[in-house]
């Protein structure tokens, strides 16, 4: 029995269906793209962790839901800071962006150029890469990268799976846990209804030691190159951000190793998207040639049963022939013996009635 | 009142009032979930683990009927049925873990994100329940009496086989996937462009060693339900059963050790994650290759049945491994991930709730014994 | 271990050496296994 024309049918449609959902996923090119795409580089040899730049991001944001769609204006977008901005010891703390907190400015304790121990600040926030790894992981595209740079988050689709909190490499998004029924993943937004309309974010306006600059990423680069050619002695000669995880739009300028001020540097420059395009690509084959592939098995165990069938049919034939056969012969031979023994007997019995006629005879004389 | 029962309404007395708290008062109620570890046990155990371990469904579907390997039919409707309440239960600790589980259907309605390998995941969970559902449902028509949708369902038995595989194949390793976009947290000797591939072999080798252990416990547990015929056969199907999972325990312990040499990792064997590493793959991936492999020799199924639990370990140990333990490995001891009480006591209320499902389904429908309506089950 | 790990820097070709020893041992594998059937 072969595939039914119903079964076949399904299989056709669903995998047409797949296969296109598939190769979307390898047409789509969504995050490189606009050379005018706008970023921020940051010095961190002009920081000294006043944490100006924390206050003015919550007074900005606390009442706005910035999103995609539409500018929310939501009362409660971010809670009361936990410790007043202006108490400075708290930058000594492993602090990190969270649920409720979308920039800290931590203190390191580093070795400088010429090895004596120095402060050095760093501001964390989202780094709004030029190939989110979040935006990529997102499977309702709650996370994208806008053209003016912006990484932004829609939490009208969000459905709280949090792999775009696994995927960030940086591992910046917060989330709301202890929100029931609206919990949101939170982080910066590149104060995204600033940045669209060119004005750069409250935290870089409201700097009072110009640690950050706002411009086009490409400017910036060549503006922080500018600055290490100007003064090499006081920064480490690397641009973090510029080749990271394939570019981010926030870059940093230290003076000394990033690793001292808790950046990773194993993260390599590799794109996170590109991680899993590989295996996204191999979906259209698989779908394509499984179901052919199985249906050929199931064809081949068919034909298999089959032919068993049939043998073991012609064998139940030729045995049941030669058992015939064997009856028959059985039968003839039953039959010739029974009638071999029927002869004996009626001469026997035949015999013996002579031989009586012969007595009763001779008896009858010698009366 | 057995002992069974007793103890199932005391998971229960504790599983309801916590599903109350977490959905009432949110995650950090009842998880010890953070911003560095948005990933736990729910994701780890329910999730992870919880898919691979029904992937009996479709492998023993499609040893019966896709290679006509007619002698595990006895033990088909039960891996069906294990395979589908599995994944709905896998469904439903998705439920207690996700931000907003009413959302669950949106990235098959609303909004696509087609660059995810969650996505993937997402719609071929959702199509491989449906499949399961309808691989299993001639056993609901037979109980029901529906002579004619029986008939039509039965007729889909083969596409619905075929279509499972394909499915299962793609999500199974999609799961493992979800991992290629976190090589900074995954550490070294579990992370590999391989995952995908380990994922998927290794949900054969758990959906041969769930049957086995599946069927052993119902053979004890509803030894009255069973038919006398099936009862025979179950060593020899057990054996079987040993026999394939020997076969596939092998190439993915061959397939671990290329792993590590793809990645260049034999420095790392000698560290504290490297001791573990190993204790997964010699103990759990090894060890029980050997064991089945002496257990067909000998035909021993008890020996086979214990191999198939020590194997069962092993997968969840896989999962939790690559998802939890392993995964932030470079984290300060403080700040590691270690799941809360109620996290644990979700998964086995949930777990139970499986289970009596389970035993409930089976006492009232075809599932270890023929409908004597409905002799020919094909 | 440190010198096995120096040694398999240079063995480009590994990978392949473990699969075709794999395979070949897969053969005394499955005559292993199949030992006491009845061919």
């Amino acid at each position: 029995m072969s595939i039914s024309r119903r079964d076949f049918l399904r299989g056709a449609a669903t995998t047409g269906v797949v296969s296109l959902c598939g190769s979307n996923a390898l047409a789509s090119e969504t995050h490189t793209g606009n050379p005018d795409r706008y970023g921020v580089l940051v010095d961190l040899s002009l920081c000294s962790g006043c944490r100006t730049c924390e206050a003015a991001c919550y007074e900005e944001n606390k009442n706005r839901d910035t999103n995609r769609r539409t500018d929310n204006e939501h009362e409660g977008n971010l809670p009361p800071p936990r410790v007043p901005f202006d108490d400075l010891s708290v930058t000594a703390t492993r602090r990190r962006p969270s649920g409720g907190v979308y920039t800290v400015v931590n203190r390191y304790q580093a070795q400088g150029a010429t090895g004596q121990d120095r402060n050095v600040y760093r501001k964390l926030q989202c780094f709004h890469c030029d190939e989110p790894a979040c935006a990529s992981a997102c499977f309702v595209s709650a996370l994208t990268k806008t053209k003016e740079g912006a990484v932004v988050y829609n939490p009208n689709v969000c459905v709280g799976c949090r792999y775009c909190m696994t995927a960030c490499p940086f591992s910046i998004p917060g989330y709301e846990y202890d929100n029931p029924l609206t919990p949101r993943v939170k982080k910066c937004t590149f104060c995204y209804h600033r940045t669209s309309v060119g004005r750069p974010p409250a935290c870089v306006e409201a700097c009072p030691y110009g640690v950050m600059t706002f411009g086009k990423r490409s400017d910036l680069v060549r503006f922080a190159n500018e600055k290490i050619l100007a003064h090499p002695e006081r920064y480490v000669h690397q641009i973090y951000g510029e080749n990271e995880v394939g570019g981010t739009a926030w870059m940093y300028l230290s003076p000394v190793a990033f690793d001292q001020v808790g950046f990773r540097t194993d993260l390599g420059t590799t794109p996170y998207p590109e991680l899993t395009r590989g295996f996204l690509s191999i979906v259209p084959p698989v779908l394509v040639l499984w179901g052919p592939a199985l249906m050929g098995v199931y064809a081949f165990t068919q034909r298999k049963e089959k032919l068993a069938e049939r043998e073991k049919r012609d064998a139940v034939g030729t045995a049941v022939a030669s058992a015939v056969a064997a009856a028959e012969q059985k039968a003839a031979k039953q039959f010739e013996a029974a009638m071999k023994k029927a002869d004996k007997e009626r001469e026997l019995a035949v015999k013996k009635a002579v031989e009586e006629t012969k007595k009763a005879t001779a008896e009858q004389e010698a009366k | 009142m057995t002992p069974f029962n007793v103890v199932a309404a005391a998971i229960l007395a504790v599983g309801i009032p916590i599903t109350f708290i977490r959905f009432t008062q949110g995650l950090a109620s009842a998880t010890n979930l953070s911003d560095r570890t948005p990933w736990g046990f729910w994701i780890g155990f329910d999730v992870m683990s919880g898919v691979a371990l029904a992937a009996g469904g479709y492998v023993t579907a499609s040893a019966v009927y896709l290679f006509g390997m007619k002698k595990f039919h006895g033990v088909v409707r039960p891996a069906i049925l294990t395979g589908f309440l599995g994944y709905f239960l896998v469904v439903v600790g998705l439920c207690y873990d996700l931000g907003r589980p009413w959302r669950l259907p949106y990235p098959m309605v609303v909004s696509f994100g087609v660059t995810s390998v969650l996505f993937l995941v997402g719609w071929h969970v959702a199509l491989y329940l449906t499949t399961q559902f309808v691989e299993f449902s001639p056993a609901i028509f037979e109980w029901l009496g529906w002579k004619e949708v029986r008939r039509v369902a039965s007729m889909l038995t083969v596409g619905a086989t075929v279509f499972g595989v394909i499915l299962s194949t793609l999500h199974q390793s999609a799961l493992g996937a979800l991992f290629l976009l976190a090589p900074a947290k995954v550490h070294p000797l579990w992370y590999s462009p391989y995952i995908p591939i380990f994922f998927f072999v290794s949900s054969i080798i758990a959906g041969l060693s769930m049957v086995i252990f599946e069927s052993s416990l119902s053979h004890r547990v509803f030894a009255d339900q069973i038919d006398p015929e099936h009862a025979g056969e179950h060593d020899e199907i057990t054996l079987g059963l040993a026999k394939g999972a020997a076969v596939v325990l092998y190439g993915y312990f061959a397939f671990k050790v290329i792993g590590i040499a793809h990645g260049n990792d034999w420095n790392l064997l000698n560290t504290g994650y490297g001791h573990w590493f190993l204790a997964e793959i010699l103990g759990f991936i090894l060890l029980p290759c050997i064991l089945f492999t002496t257990a067909v020799r000998q035909q021993n199924a008890t020996l086979a049945r214990w191999t198939a639990l020590l194997t069962v370990v092993g997968i969840v140990l896989n999962r939790l491994n690559v998802s939890v333990i392993a995964f932030n490995w470079q984290l300060p001891a403080e700040e590691r991930y270690f799941p809360s009480w109620m996290e644990i006591a979700v998964s086995v209320f949930i777990v139970t709730v499986g289970l009596l499902t389970f035993r409930w389904i089976v006492e009232r429908m075809p599932v270890l014994w023929e409908h004597p309506d409905f002799k020919d089950v094909q | 271990m440190d010198t096995l790990h120096e040694f398999m820097k240079h063995t480009k070709s590994v990978e392949y050496l473990l699969a075709i020893a794999f395979l070949v041992g897969f053969i005394f594998f499955w005559r292993l296994l199949t030992a006491n059937e009845d061919r």
